[in-house]
């Protein structure tokens, strides 16, 4: 369905043609570009830093890190691989390394490389009450998603960022987390029923109350 | 005709359009009628949405002028290289010839590793330039990014490197290798295997991915 497939298109590819230029010349050795190419994706690649770090100065650091590394090895990328898919897959595993010294994983929780079993039970809500991309203008809006997603499991949140927020797709999140594709679908979906769920909530808590449109316009 | 359970459960593959032609039917039939699974499809949507948004990504104040100031760094520290690295050569090959001559005599003896794990290398130049650093274990060509504690890289060839007990990096000193890589619980070089993926794996993912996409559009 067409319709289905609209909110999960990759957006953000900026110029293609543009792009393998600018990779083709700091291949050449005219390295001054690389910040160049590199920031369209500066974003998603600090949002994956944080997703697996969740600290804003490590994933910072892991951010430049990766971007250094991507440029040390910029004449190992071939054009048929996407430039930001190559770009966070070095910052994945840039995070899980420096996550691994610092071993924060002991803090996370010794179950969490477990799926849990047993399906998740959705709440019901007969009406989904649609929040508008408009709503993201305003900070406490971007707060509360935030809040919810920090609020998941690691294993449901990494998934969630590197699939629904960087785009990454199912077969390229598993393998940045080195995790099997089954495992990537379970945790997805999980973690998509749990953040609408967090978010319906949200409604009733009066996250989203002062909405533009609640003026006499409601979508729903 | 497909339960709410059901529904629920591929919700997230029928998004993704990864559900068989005949479950997508019985899914949109029951979409029809079925307010409470609408309701969770159109959330689930909605969640995905938002998420995707790029405003959900906020950048810390001045991220974008580090980043900018640190690649800078890091590319006039690569010119100065370039610079000294003329002279440097000549240089480079003198030691070369005297530290061949220097440990000639070690080589006759095998040396124990530094890391059980590693392997030996095999067929390795014995004049090759190689760089090892402290606390490390193993060796790499000049340029590999897997080099640990940079501040402390020592240039020497191949031959002194392995009389010192320096295996070759799984990585960059893979063609020197009897066999194929094998997996090792020691952290140091789980860390090199790891960052390696970093890079490698990074690009070979990509390209099996985009190799599917086509496959699978």
């Amino acid at each position: 369905m067409a319709e289905a497939n609209m909110v999960l298109n990759n957006p953000g590819q900026g110029d293609g043609a543009r792009e393998l230029d600018l990779i083709a010349r700091v291949q050449r050795g005219q390295n001054e570009l690389f910040y160049e190419l590199v920031r369209p994706y500066e974003r998603r690649v600090y949002a994956a830093a944080f997703a697996i770090l969740r600290n804003e100065s490590d994933a910072e650091d892991v951010a430049q890190e990766a971007m250094l590394k991507a440029l040390a090895n910029i004449r190992q990328f071939r054009s048929e691989a996407r430039f930001s898919t190559w770009l966070i897959q070095i910052t994945v595993n840039e995070a899980l390394m420096r996550r691994r010294r610092e071993r924060t994983v002991v803090m996370e929780g010794i179950d969490d490389r477990q799926d849990e079993q047993g399906d998740y039970v959705p709440r019901d809500f007969a009406d989904w009450r649609e929040i508008p991309s408009e709503a993201l203008e305003r900070k406490e809006v971007r707060q509360r998603l935030a809040q919810a997603l920090a609020s998941l499991d690691r294993k449901y949140r990494e998934v969630f960022v590197l699939r629904d927020m960087e785009h990454l797709n199912i077969q390229e999140t598993a393998e940045a987390l080195g995790i099997s594709i089954a495992s990537v679908k379970t945790r997805l979906l999980r973690a998509r029923l749990m953040l609408r769920d967090l978010l319906a909530a949200g409604w009733e808590q009066g996250w989203f109350s002062r909405l533009p449109f609640e003026k006499g316009n409601k979508p729903w | 005709m497909v339960s709410c359970e059901q529904v629920w459960r591929e919700i997230s593959n029928y998004l993704e359009n990864d559900v068989e032609a005949g479950l997508r039917k019985e899914m949109d039939e029951h979409l029809q009628t079925c307010q409470r699974c609408k309701s969770l499809l159109e959330g689930t949507r909605n969640v995905i949405h938002l998420y995707g948004d790029e405003r959900m990504i906020e950048l810390p104040s001045g991220f974008g002028r580090r980043l900018e100031r640190r690649l800078a760094r890091n590319v006039s520290a690569g010119r100065r290289w370039s610079s000294w690295s003329a002279w440097m050569v000549p240089v480079a090959a003198l030691l070369l010839i005297a530290g061949s001559l220097k440990f000639a005599d070690s080589m006759t003896v095998s040396p124990s590793l530094k890391s059980e794990h590693a392997q030996p290398p095999h067929n390795i130049p014995p004049d090759m330039q190689v760089i090892v650093t402290a606390d490390a274990k193993t060796f790499h060509a000049a340029g590999c990014p897997f080099i640990h504690n940079k501040a402390t890289e020592r240039t020497m060839t191949a031959q002194a490197a392995i009389a010192e007990g320096y295996a070759p990096c799984l990585r960059c000193m893979r063609k020197y290798l009897n066999t194929v890589v094998a997996h090792s619980d020691d952290d140091d070089e789980e860390d090199e295997l790891n960052a390696e993926g970093g890079v490698k794996h990074a690009q070979e993912n990509s390209a099996r991915a985009v190799e599917a996409r086509r496959l699978h559009p």
